[in-house]
């Protein structure tokens, strides 16, 4: 004990100058084995959603990138895939397009609640058009029931029935409003949503990983998250598809109105316009000078939607 | 105006346009109209139809209104009569504003249009037509001429769109557009937009009984 600077304790074995743990080490083996081994367990367990989600996807589908970094092959490759996932998964043939936004277009929808009578037609059209799940019966529109005077959203009603329009009633239909600074696009921590250059806000539903902040961000209620495999008969599935519209969506991803963008992008008019018995829908080119959209946001009364939010919607109601 | 050029149509356009079609006829409000290909733009001098675009198609009427008979013939066919079959031979009676009066023909009609009389719009010398405010004489096919005298507003609102349902393209260098009528939607006897029973309801999270499954409770 006169070498007072020397850690190691003095070994009786002479040369031994190792660590005393380790010179028991049985104790120390049996130790990390248990571990290890542990840790091996936690490991698999923990990867185990993922083997089975490599079950029911391929490989190819694992490794697609995001929307905007497919080339024109790559996007052609994936379209094919996902049309033979179509044919095998819900027997049916689908062409599934990738529409691009029309240059020098802005779409602008607008609803006459002077005319809208609550009948829901516009739901139900959404529904076929888009290839939503039947069982829940999903629309990416939901029509308010709302006490005449006010236009706050809460205090509406989605569950009416029976003869509409009531008389202390008017009826708001409220769906995507394509918002200019959406905040649905701020929040997604992937980037699997963004606004085109036509304005309507789309979904990489391939890349979305269904954490629903979109949805929780949305002051219009307007997404939608896919709770379970769509499930559509074969013969009421819509062929007309496009990847970033209403071709048949995985489970678990979040999902909104595209203002049909699978017809409004090669020039036709959105379904929900199409079915509206009263007229009351009216959609168009912003941009354009002579357009309906511009006539109204002219010469009607105007309102928009929470626009003290900030959100600015591309989306007006008005009135006769 | 931007005229965007596109490199023809996909074939599945095809099978689409048919299915379209369809629903038009399906979605079409309860009226014996027959749609008949005439464009807007020939009625409007102030909108001649520019080339390489596709024409506003406003739905009319085919004709004047044709009454079935309720009776049948010995052979049991029915028949349909034109108004100037008896409206021909009978003198009109310019005063009458309401179907009670009548005692013979037309007494199951509803009337709720303001305080207008029959002869108002029906034409006391010709029959088979209407006529405007001014006495002249306007075919049952341009009966939109007709109800834009008083609804000069909605009138100028269908111009633009804003008014009446459509059907077909919003571009119209890429498709023509096909619009409703005025009485495609509006009868004109009781020309207040009918009453409609909701169908369609989605099922999602808004909805009472939904409550039920809640994983909270």
């Amino acid at each position: 004990m006169t070498t007072t600077n020397d850690p190691s304790p003095a070994g009786d074995g002479g040369g031994d100058r190792s660590l005393p743990v380790i010179a028991n080490p049985s104790r120390r083996t049996a130790v990390k084995g248990a571990f290890a081994t542990l840790g091996a367990a936690a490991f698999v367990a923990a990867v185990s959603p993922l083997r089975q989600a490599a079950q029911r996807s391929s490989a190819a589908e694992f490794m697609q990138s995001h929307y905007k970094r497919l080339t024109d092959e790559d996007k052609r490759q994936v379209i094919a895939r996902l049309e033979a996932e179509a044919k095998e998964n819900h027997g049916v043939e689908v062409e599934i397009a990738d529409d691009r936004p029309i240059p020098n277009t802005k779409f602008v929808y607008a609803i006459n609640l002077s005319v809208c009578n609550g009948n829901g037609k516009c739901v139900e059209a959404c529904h076929k058009e888009n290839n939503h799940d039947r069982s829940t019966g999903q629309s990416y529109i939901r029509v308010l029931e709302m006490p005449k005077g006010t236009m706050d959203m809460e205090q509406g009603n989605t569950t009416y029935s029976g003869v509409v329009p009531k008389d202390d009633k008017f009826y708001l239909p409220v769906q995507c409003q394509q918002c200019d600074e959406p905040p649905c696009v701020d929040v997604c921590p992937v980037k699997a949503t963004w606004k085109e250059e036509d304005g309507i806000v789309v979904v990489d539903y391939n890349w979305c990983i269904g954490c629903r902040y979109c949805e929780a961000a949305c002051p219009y209620h307007a997404r939608r998250f896919n709770w379970k495999q769509a499930e559509v008969p074969a013969e009421e599935i819509n062929p007309d598809q496009s990847y970033l519209s209403n071709r048949i969506r995985p489970v678990g991803v979040v999902e909104k109105c595209t203002y049909c963008l699978h017809r409004t992008r090669r020039g036709k008019l959105p379904a929900c316009l199409e079915a509206c018995p009263t007229g009351a829908r009216v959609f168009g080119n912003i941009l354009d000078p002579d357009s309906n959209i511009r006539w109204i946001l002219e010469n009607k009364r105007v309102y928009i939607l929470k626009e003290e939010l900030g959100t600015k919607p591309a989306f007006f109601y008005y009135f006769d | 105006m931007v005229v965007v050029c596109w490199d023809g149509t996909p074939p599945r356009d095809n099978q689409r346009r048919e299915r379209d079609v369809l629903a038009q006829s399906i979605s079409t409000v309860p009226s014996p109209i027959v749609a008949q290909a005439i464009s807007e733009t020939e009625r409007k001098s102030s909108a001649p139809s520019e080339p390489g675009r596709h024409a506003v198609v406003v739905r009319r009427p085919d004709g004047p209104p044709l009454i079935e008979l309720a009776a049948t013939d010995p052979q049991g066919r029915s028949g349909q009569v034109a108004c100037s079959t008896c409206h021909s031979v009978r003198p009109p009676n310019l005063a009458n504003r309401s179907s009670d009066s009548l005692d013979e023909f037309h007494q199951g009609l509803t009337f709720n249009h303001g305080t207008l009389a029959c002869y108002a719009c029906h034409n006391p010398e010709q029959s088979d037509a209407l006529r405007l405010a001014d006495g002249s004489v306007v075919e049952y096919r341009d009966v939109m001429t007709l109800c834009s005298q008083c609804h000069a507003a909605q009138a100028t609102a269908f111009r633009h769109g804003a008014h009446g349902g459509m059907n077909g393209h919003w571009d119209l260098s890429r498709g023509p557009q096909t619009k409703n009528n005025c009485i495609d939607c509006h009868d004109p006897h009781e020309p207040s937009y009918p009453k409609m029973i909701v169908g369609f309801k989605p099922r999602d999270r808004f909805l009472k009984d939904e409550t039920k499954h809640d994983d909270h409770k």
